[in-house]
């Protein structure tokens, strides 16, 4: 879960390292009591989980609190790579001299941690990765050992901070690798880093991404959670614990495991390019279990979505053999059916695997109006993406 | 021969004695696994009954090891637990624990790995989130369904589990030498390369299938490693092209951020490397099918 800029501020004040006061807000009215507590000046901040919102005119300096009403007022709402603002950070204004880059976050390839750090900040450190490699340090950190003295003073030595800021540079690390370890991140990036006109280092700008599957550790990150955000569907399905993704096709899609209802994604997708370019309309794992009851609830979310114009139900029966499947989605459809849900799009089931003849014996025999059988998930979804086009 | 696991592979299993330890300890051993034993402290001196197998349960994995002499543990402990499930394991120095729990934090998954090098990986970890490996008509360990193919001369290596199925089943007739799920977490042990440089070294696999799918760069390092060190064929597939960037599909792992991580860089990387590359993976099985009928 990627975290806005505010949320991600308060993480690091939670955790020591220097931030400069700030509040968010979502009104412009708010605006004038918060700009007054910080001072009277304060920078302006959109706060959208997207890149280059400085360049859109998403960041303004206000000179009083009239004026932060005024710049609250032209940034909210304002559309950024098509995000909506919804909510603008005040923060105190900083004379800044420098402006730095650090960050901690995982190394896939090489399968531990890894600190990245540069006197160049405030730009895009992917161009900086890029262009000029050399100017971005980045350092392995075991993910026994952390981050030790010596790592962090290995860290600012390979980035060439300035020699009178290692202290200080070393402590900030500290706590951000706080952040990073004990609330369970992806990502703990700081974008600058500055040094104020009177040498101290402070992060002016954070991105945090938290782990999803860490919170069993952190039942209070369900609040950092942008609910407004979130698509009606996703959020109802996310209520029935189903693993729903909603796209902007026709076709939609129930799967057992992720990686075949991806390639269920693609395999419809392609088969769309005939009929009309239909696309799949969501991404929908109902995992290798599939009772009838979470088939019926999967099959109620995708229903409910007005985009929706044929339904393909690829199934690959593994320890759950396809009769199993086959009554679930029988009983799925009866039991939609007894709640007074409008079921009237067409279905296409492909079943394959443990038991897939008998399954298929089944739903034939039910002989339900809307369910149509094709063998194999080529041929089906090419028959889905047929029916979604008419 | 087959990689990594055969018909003298003596399985423990962590977590027995939880719901879905039992379900598939069943499975394995119908299958025909050589399960020697569950561990579980609370119940360590008891047995439990499978079908009229009494599998013993022993307090910790040492104990199990020098009880059974035994070489694999397959892990399905909650969550919560599995980190220090598989420490326990390379601590025992077992040489192979594979881990099927999902939804495993990466710190934790992190700190295994680091675990496992600090020890001088002694223990080959597969997994986590992942469905385990089966050398057909020898061993079967996690939840790979055992009666879908047979023994052969395709090795499969995926990401995916249902994937990993559907493509065992389509080439049932082949059949396989060994399948192994490696699974989509961030962190895994045994990667693509692992099991390629494993299969090309066995004498019984003719051809190899590989699976990928969306995030991180696994696949474009193992062409690279495919093209310098594979001599077998290889058939790919990559699962993800229509995803879009940012939306997790399912697997921790399968995430595409900025340019990196798509289906199409992947697909492009391997057909450079020589790779055959399906677009369904009925096509992926076809290819396979024509490659090793010559």
């Amino acid at each position: 879960m990627d975290l806005f800029e505010y949320q991600a501020r308060d993480l690091f004040a939670k955790h020591d390292v220097p931030v400069l006061p700030g509040k968010v807000i979502d009104t412009p009215e708010a605006a004038r009591e918060v700009a007054a507590e910080l001072g009277g000046r304060a920078v302006v901040k959109a706060q959208v989980k997207t890149g280059g919102r400085g360049k859109a005119g998403g960041v303004k300096l206000a000179d009083n609190p009239e004026d932060a009403v005024v710049k609250a007022g032209q940034i909210l709402g304002m559309d950024i790579k098509g995000h909506t603002v919804h909510k603008v950070m005040l923060a105190a204004t900083a004379d800044i001299a420098e402006e730095y880059y650090v960050s901690f976050l995982l190394d896939r390839a090489n399968r531990t941690f890894l600190a990245m750090a540069s006197v160049e900040g405030g730009v895009e450190i992917e161009v900086t990765a890029v262009e000029k490699p050399e100017a971005l340090a980045k350092i392995p950190v075991d993910a026994l050992e952390g981050l030790t003295d010596a790592k962090a003073r290995e860290i600012v030595e390979a980035a060439k901070f300035p020699a009178d800021l290692h202290d200080q540079i070393i402590n900030v690390l500290k706590k951000l690798w706080d952040v990073f370890v004990k609330e369970d991140a992806l990502l703990v990036e700081v974008n600058p880093l500055v040094k104020t006109t009177d040498g101290v280092v402070m992060a002016l700008d954070g991105k945090v991404s938290l782990d999803a599957n860490a919170e069993f550790r952190h039942p209070e990150h369900a609040e950092l959670e942008d609910a407004a955000a979130a698509n009606p569907l996703e959020a109802k399905a996310k209520e029935k614990n189903l693993n729903y993704v909603k796209l902007d096709g026709e076709v939609g899609i129930i799967g057992n495991g992720a990686g075949l209802v991806m390639s269920t994604l693609d395999v419809v997708a392609y088969a769309g390019e005939a009929h009309k370019g239909v696309k799949p309309a969501n991404f929908l794992d109902i995992g290798g279990g599939a009772s009838a009851e979470v088939m019926a609830n999967g099959l109620e979310i995708i229903l409910g979505d007005p985009a929706v114009k044929s339904v393909f139900v690829n199934v690959f029966g593994g320890i759950t053999a396809c009769d199993a499947v086959a009554n679930g989605i029988v009983q799925a459809l009866e039991l939609l059916k007894s709640k007074g849900e409008d079921v009237s799009k067409p279905l296409v089931v492909r079943l394959d695997g443990n038991n897939a003849a008998e399954g298929r014996r089944i739903l034939t025999e039910a002989n339900h109006p809307l369910v149509e059988q094709v063998e194999t998930m080529d041929g089906a979804a090419e028959r889905a993406a047929e029916l979604a086009a008419r | 021969m087959a990689i990594f696991l055969n018909k003298d592979s003596k399985v423990i299993v962590q977590g027995m004695t939880g719901s879905t330890g039992m379900k598939h300890t069943k499975l394995m051993l119908a299958d025909g696994t050589n399960v020697v034993g569950g561990v579980n402290p609370r119940k360590a001196g008891t047995k439990v009954d499978f079908d009229g197998t009494e599998v013993p349960v022993f307090g910790s994995v040492q104990e199990a090891i020098e009880a059974t002499g035994a070489d694999v543990t397959v892990i399905f402990v909650p969550e919560k637990f599995t980190k220090s499930a598989v420490d326990e394991a390379i601590d025992a120095e077992i040489p192979l624990a594979v881990v099927i729990t999902e939804g495993i934090a990466v710190h934790d998954s992190a700190s295994f790995w680091a675990h496992a090098v600090a020890k001088g990986n002694k223990t080959r970890i597969i997994g986590p989130n992942c469905p385990g490996l089966i050398t057909p008509g020898q061993s079967n360990v996690g939840i790979i369904p055992g009666d879908i193919t047979k023994p052969g001369k395709i090795g499969l290596v995926s990401k995916s589990g249902t994937l990993t199925y559907q493509m065992m089943y389509e080439l049932r007739d082949i059949g396989f030498s060994s399948a192994v799920g490696i699974g989509g977490d961030p962190v895994i042990g045994t990667t693509h390369i692992d099991a390629l440089a494993a299969f090309e070294a066995d004498p019984e696999t003719e051809l190899i299938v590989m699976i990928g799918e969306i995030g991180g760069d696994a696949e474009e390092r193992a062409a690279a490693y495919i093209k310098e060190n594979v001599t077998k064929p290889v058939v790919g597939y990559v699962a993800g092209f229509t995803a879009p960037e940012g939306k997790t599909m399912g697997h921790a792992g399968a995430i595409v951020s900025g340019s990196s991580g798509t289906a199409q860089a992947k697909k492009e990387a391997l057909e450079a490397a020589g790779v055959k590359v399906g677009k369904t993976p009925s096509e992926t099985a076809r290819l396979a099918r024509e490659l090793i009928n010559g």
